[in-house]
């Protein structure tokens, strides 16, 4: 009997300790913030695409940006594949029955869903016009928004974080099956590995952080605010030493899926292994020692600046070696371009490009011209929606049958993979030309010379929104209509393959057999599919 | 726990502590370098009104969860082979515990009193000295709901009877920690402000 005919009551959903159930609880309701934090970007779009303010007010459309930064970030891309794939994968990839603290599982969704809540109540009451990065002293002594309730969502949403890291960690060391040693593990599980550490690590910085913030906001102490003899760059310093190593939190585990889907559809092993785990965990290392580069015309001193600069050209080296061995890894093989391998494809390219305009950042002097521009925006959206939410696109059309038993109507899949792509880069690549330009980030109405590629970039985000609308059908479609899945329709390695699709409430009826080693691809056999 | 088979039920919680101090270690962290900067930038401030914290019972305090730390760890030791013992000496680290809160309550009540509590009439004047009260009383507030959940661990264990050793060690794990950050607390919140 597989685990979702376990119970069919909500009741029997919302009081599930399985990973599997809980992950697709996770799935659902980080869909519902994708969507509300997407409706916040396409008003915004609409009031870009002509140069006056005509749509929003200005106060609108800062409210307007800072729900969807903070949706996207907190409630969306934090937990986006860790929380969903990683919570569906890590037990069945290493032959565990579940996580090691199953109930503790199931309380950091509802933690996750208490501060998505409370961040939804603050919206509701009017939001909130600070940015995501909630500068001080701007938050603290002069925004109106529901500053502390927005805060305080995030704060708990924070201990979701915590709960799972530890919990991932836990079940790395000491529920993986006789036999699999650390280097037998997949990437994906090195990846969610080095994520859970940064969650652990670098969120109760951040919580602390908001509890100085709203100290300051309510009782009018200056600890950031320099009128009060505070120091907003303390603030900097504490937001982004959390902020920082976040941003690892959202890519690593998109390098995870892309190593999976990689060498299943070129059918080759995964080039340099060994050099992929070091990477992964090189960048969760050096991802904690370059906050700095946030703050290069924040007046910090040149030393520090130019420490943090060179600190962050060194997370460049294990990133391109990732990107290298993922090359390589096609290199030779017999390729196919089902869905997951057009998004793990576009991950990649995507990635780089964010990647290398990261390097333009962290170069000190090129930094003063392009800090808070429309540059800086597309490079991180190139990041963290070009690399992370194509990912996650990938991760679910890979794993769909596994999860639903359905196969997914793969020439539908490969539509909307190409969609998102163009879109993606008709809606971006444009801002980089801005930012060059000299568009500064969050403003409402801009110069009329600038309409061109604002006008670009709104047609794009039409797109991209179809997009990502698609499979919102097309999926709905299959869990009615799809054909069944077999226990391994690509034909792939990893041991979730080895059980039926959908799993059984225990994952395997019977132990699974440990291959001779991870990746154990063969360029020279065509793929079996049966399905 | 389904899961986890016989041989891991003692590891997976132990490393689950150790991973989760990680965590909280970095709670503290993030205030401890706002009050050492803090103090870097208002050393005046900081010396005086860091005189106007209660040694007396922060001393006492100390005693108090020191003593606790030390039996605590007899009961881990009495937890396998006495747990008759090891059961009595929770109970003790629990009543030494409620003491320190009872202290630490008193000493609210008292600064509350003398106007030491951040707001409109705060007593002292020298810039950053309501600063290092408000981090006084966020430092400190942190520690006591850290003191609280450890109340809760420890009561448990000594009323239920721990089922196994490692429960005890895990949970004493915890208590050790919140004493470890007390004596962090302890000087730089009482001591450098009456040195300088
Ligand atoms: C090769 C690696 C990377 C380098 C060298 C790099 C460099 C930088 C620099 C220097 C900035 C600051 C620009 C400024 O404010 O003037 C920046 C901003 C940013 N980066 Fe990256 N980055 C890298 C990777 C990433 C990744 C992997 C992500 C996300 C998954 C990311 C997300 C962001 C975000 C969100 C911001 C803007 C924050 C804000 O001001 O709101 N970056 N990056
Ligand atoms: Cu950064």
């Amino acid at each position: 009997m597989s685990y979702l005919d376990e119970g069919h009551t909500i009741k029997s959903w919302l009081t599930s300790t399985d990973h599997k159930r809980i992950a697709i609880l996770y799935a659902i309701s980080i869909s519902v913030f994708f969507f509300v934090g997407g409706a916040a970007a396409t008003l915004i779009r609409l009031e870009l695409a002509t140069p006056a303010g005509d749509l929003v007010s200005h106060d609108t459309y800062n409210r307007l940006f800072t729900a969807h930064g903070v949706i996207m970030v907190w409630l969306f891309l934090i937990p986006s594949i860790p929380s969903v794939f990683g919570n569906f994968l890590l037990p069945l990839m290493i032959g565990a029955k579940d996580l090691a603290f199953p109930r503790l599982n199931l309380l950091s969704w509802y933690l996750y869903v208490a501060g998505g809540v409370l961040v939804l109540c603050a919206l509701a009451a009017g939001g909130v016009d600070t940015g995501w990065t909630f500068y001080t002293p701007y938050s603290t002594m002069f925004s109106n928004g529901y500053v502390v309730l927005t805060l305080f969502g995030v704060f708990v949403t924070g201990f979701s974080s915590i709960l799972t890291g530890l919990n991932f960690i836990v079940t790395v060391h000491h529920l993986r099956m006789p036999g699999m040693g650390w280097f037998r593990l997949p990437l994906f599980i090195w990846a969610i590995y080095a994520t859970s550490l940064i969650l652990v690590l670098a969120t109760p910085v951040l919580a602390m952080t908001t509890l100085l913030l709203v100290a300051e906001r309510l009782w009018h102490i200056g600890v950031f605010d320099p009128a009060l003899g505070g120091d907003p760059i303390l603030f900097q310093h504490l937001f982004w030493f959390y902020s920082h190593p976040a941003v690892y939190i959202m890519v690593l585990p998109a390098m995870g899926v892309a190593s999976e889907i990689i060498p299943c559809f070129a059918r080759q092993r995964i080039f340099g292994y060994r050099f992929m785990a070091y990477a992964i965990l090189g960048i969760a290392s050096i991802g904690f020692l370059v906050w700095g580069h946030h703050m290069f015309v924040s007046g910090q001193s040149m030393a520090a600046s130019m420490v943090f600069s060179l600190l962050s050209f060194l997370v460049a080296i294990p990133s391109a070696i990732k990107v290298f061995n993922w090359t390589a890894t096609l290199y030779k093989g017999s390729l196919r371009f089902e869905a997951p391998m057009l998004y793990a494809l576009g991950f990649v390219g995507l990635f780089m490009i964010g990647g290398l305009t990261g390097l333009f950042l962290a170069s000190l002097a090129l930094d003063v011209h392009l800090t808070d521009t429309y540059f800086v925006v597309s490079h991180f959206h190139y990041i963290m929606v070009g690399g992370t939410v194509m990912a996650y696109f990938g991760a679910l059309h890979f794993w769909w049958p596994k999860v639903t038993g359905k196969l997914v109507p793969d020439l539908w899949a490969r539509i909307a993979a190409v969609l998102i792509f163009l879109g993606f880069n008709f809606t971006f690549f444009p801002q980089y030309l801005l930012g060059v330009a000299g568009m500064p980030r969050r403003y409402h109405q801009y110069p009329p010379q600038f309409q061109v590629l604002h006008l670009l970039s709104s047609a794009g985000a039409v797109v991209l929104a179809i997009g990502y609308l698609l499979p919102l059908f097309y999926l709905a479609w299959s869990l009615r209509y799809g054909q069944r899945a077999s226990a391994n329709p690509w034909d792939a390695r990893g041991l979730e393959w080895e059980t039926s699709s959908p799993p059984p409430t225990h994952n395997f009826t019977h132990p699974p057999q440990l291959p001779e080693r991870v990746y154990d691809y063969d360029p020279t056999s065509p793929r079996a599919v049966a399905q | 726990m389904s899961a986890v088979t016989m041989s891991e039920q003692g590891e997976a919680p132990r490393l689950g502590m150790w991973v989760f101090l990680a965590s909280e270690f970095l709670f503290f962290g993030g205030l401890l370098l706002a009050y050492v900067y803090a103090r870097s930038h208002w050393p005046e401030g900081f010396a005086q009104a860091g005189s106007h914290t209660h040694v007396v019972l922060g001393t006492l305090n100390t005693a108090l969860l020191l003593t606790s730390s030390a039996v605590i760890a007899v009961a881990v030791a009495c937890a396998e082979d006495y747990r008759r013992w090891s059961r009595r000496l929770l109970w003790v680290t629990f009543v030494l515990g409620l003491a320190f809160l009872a202290v630490k309550g008193l000493e609210y009540w008292k600064e509350w009193g003398e106007h030491l509590v951040p707001g409109p009439d705060f007593a002292l004047h020298a810039p950053g000295a309501e600063l290092f009260f408000l981090l006084y009383f966020l430092l400190t507030g942190v520690h006591t709901v850290h003191m609280l959940a450890g109340l809760v661990v420890v009561g448990t264990l000594a009323g239920r009877g721990a089922r196994e050793a490692t429960h005890v060690e895990v949970g004493a794990l915890y208590w050790h920690f919140v004493d470890i950050v007390w004596i962090f607390l302890y000087p730089l919140l009482y001591l450098v402000g009456r040195a300088s």
